[in-house]
């Protein structure tokens, strides 16, 4: 389903990878690795679309990415928190999924925001919870829409060993309905199998 | 929800959280346009020549006050990425922001200017052709705005020239804004220049989404 191939960056000068090949089918993960600054979150953001890639193809269901079929397929949470401070967890999940295109009605929100372990903080502004509850709100956005790729780069940062737990056992459910990851941490992933990429 | 409506939502919802980065524009306004009339007493002759000139002027410095926010905040928390990668067109989102920009720094002054006009002793037919120009016109600034803002997003010191990249584009709004209210104190016709005005509307409506979409997308890489 998803097939890259020959990929290749570069920041400035320096060349960060080249020929990187890779497939993922439904219910495969992949795991990228390597150290600081080798290039894993470039990978990432060339891989989503969000900078171009200087040589090197990536194709989604057999026709080239970035498509709009592709961003529908897609959930990819980053280093940033991408939720607004001044607006409640329920109001962040809400206007996020309504910006896709997605009605959730409040119900499932609060559903999500309850599998994150969240309850009770649901109407406080994001703005005072901690690092880890931010994490944890974003991470609610996976429960929220529908996507086949998720591209996690370094999701488990910042997590609790409940939240890891339970971020292992989201991504294996995912997995298990013919879902596909792409995810990087330099920490072992609780997640069984999966593909490996050493940049 | 329509992902354009969900945009404006969203972004009147934040600026209702913090209502003083809103009304620091409106205040300015107020205050820009009430110190003409006080500084150069009453000279009601003086006044109601100048009038237009200033109230165009102090509208256009105010939607700049406001510009550098537009996606800056967005840009900082990650949110704009979430944005370019949603399923829904980044343009139809960067149509909402623009739309929710104008709405929270265009219409105030929109609906401030009869209220401010009376301090230049401009008579009622005079503030209404004052308050359509400005109807006209305010989207229009917003609209241009928008690009000097996607072009400036992540420039150290980005402020000072977003307003040497934009001002320079506002003289045509300002010189028709202004021109409607001159000629209809002078008692010419008007409709020439608030077509003008609405020509420009339509078309930065149609290509300054566009424009600033793809301003965006060069600062996000």
């Amino acid at each position: 389903m998803l097939k890259v191939s020959g990929l290749a960056c570069s920041r400035g000068e320096r060349r960060l990878f080249s020929d990187v090949d890779f497939s993922l089918g439904t219910g495969e993960w992949l795991h990228v690795q390597g150290a600081n600054g080798a290039g894993k979150t470039s990978l990432m953001r060339l891989l989503v679309g969000l900078s171009p890639a200087d040589a090197g193809e990536i194709r989604w269901r057999g026709e080239t990415a970035p498509s709009t079929e592709f961003r529908r397929d897609l959930i990819y949470l980053g280093h940033h928190a991408a939720v607004k401070e001044d607006l409640t967890p329920l109001e962040n999940l809400r206007l996020a999924t309504a910006l896709d295109g997605v009605t959730l009605n409040e119900r499932s929100a609060l559903a999500a925001l309850m599998r994150l372990g969240l309850r009770g903080r649901e109407n406080l502004p994001v703005r005072v919870l901690s690092a880890g509850q931010k994490r944890r709100v974003l991470l609610a956005r996976l429960l929220t829409r529908p996507a086949v790729l998720w591209v996690l780069d370094e999701a488990f940062n910042a997590l609790d060993v409940g939240a890891v737990k339970l971020l292992g056992e989201l991504i294996a459910e995912h997995l298990g309905n013919g879902g596909m990851a792409v995810l990087t941490s330099h920490q072992p992933l609780p997640v069984p199998g999966g593909k490996a990429l050493v940049l | 929800m329509n992902p354009l409506l969900a945009t404006v939502r969203r972004d009147v919802l934040l600026a209702l959280r913090r209502k003083s980065e809103v009304l620091t524009a409106v205040f300015f306004f107020v205050i820009v346009t009430s110190l003409f009339p006080l500084g150069i007493g009453p000279e009601p002759v003086l006044l109601k020549k100048i009038a237009p000139g200033i109230l165009w002027v102090a509208a256009l410095l105010a939607t700049l006050l406001g510009l550098p926010r537009l996606f800056a905040a967005d840009h900082l928390d990650g949110t704009l990425e979430q944005m370019a990668l949603s399923p829904s067109p980044l343009g139809l989102l960067v149509a909402g922001k623009i739309l929710a920009h104008w709405l929270l720094c265009g219409l105030p002054l929109v609906l401030l200017a009869p209220v401010l006009g009376l301090q230049f002793d401009l008579d009622a037919s005079a503030l209404g052709i004052l308050t359509l120009a400005l109807l006209l016109g305010t989207p229009l600034l917003s609209l241009i705005g928008a690009i000097g803002a996607a072009l400036t997003l992540g420039v150290r010191g980005g402020g000072v020239l977003l307003a040497l990249l934009v001002l320079p584009l506002y003289i045509p709004a300002l010189i028709f804004g202004a021109g409607a209210v001159e000629a209809h104190i002078a008692g010419l016709d008007v409709g020439g220049h608030l077509s003008l005005l609405a020509a420009m509307l339509v078309l930065a409506a149609f290509f300054a989404p566009w424009a600033t979409t793809a301003a965006l997308r060069v600062a996000l890489e």
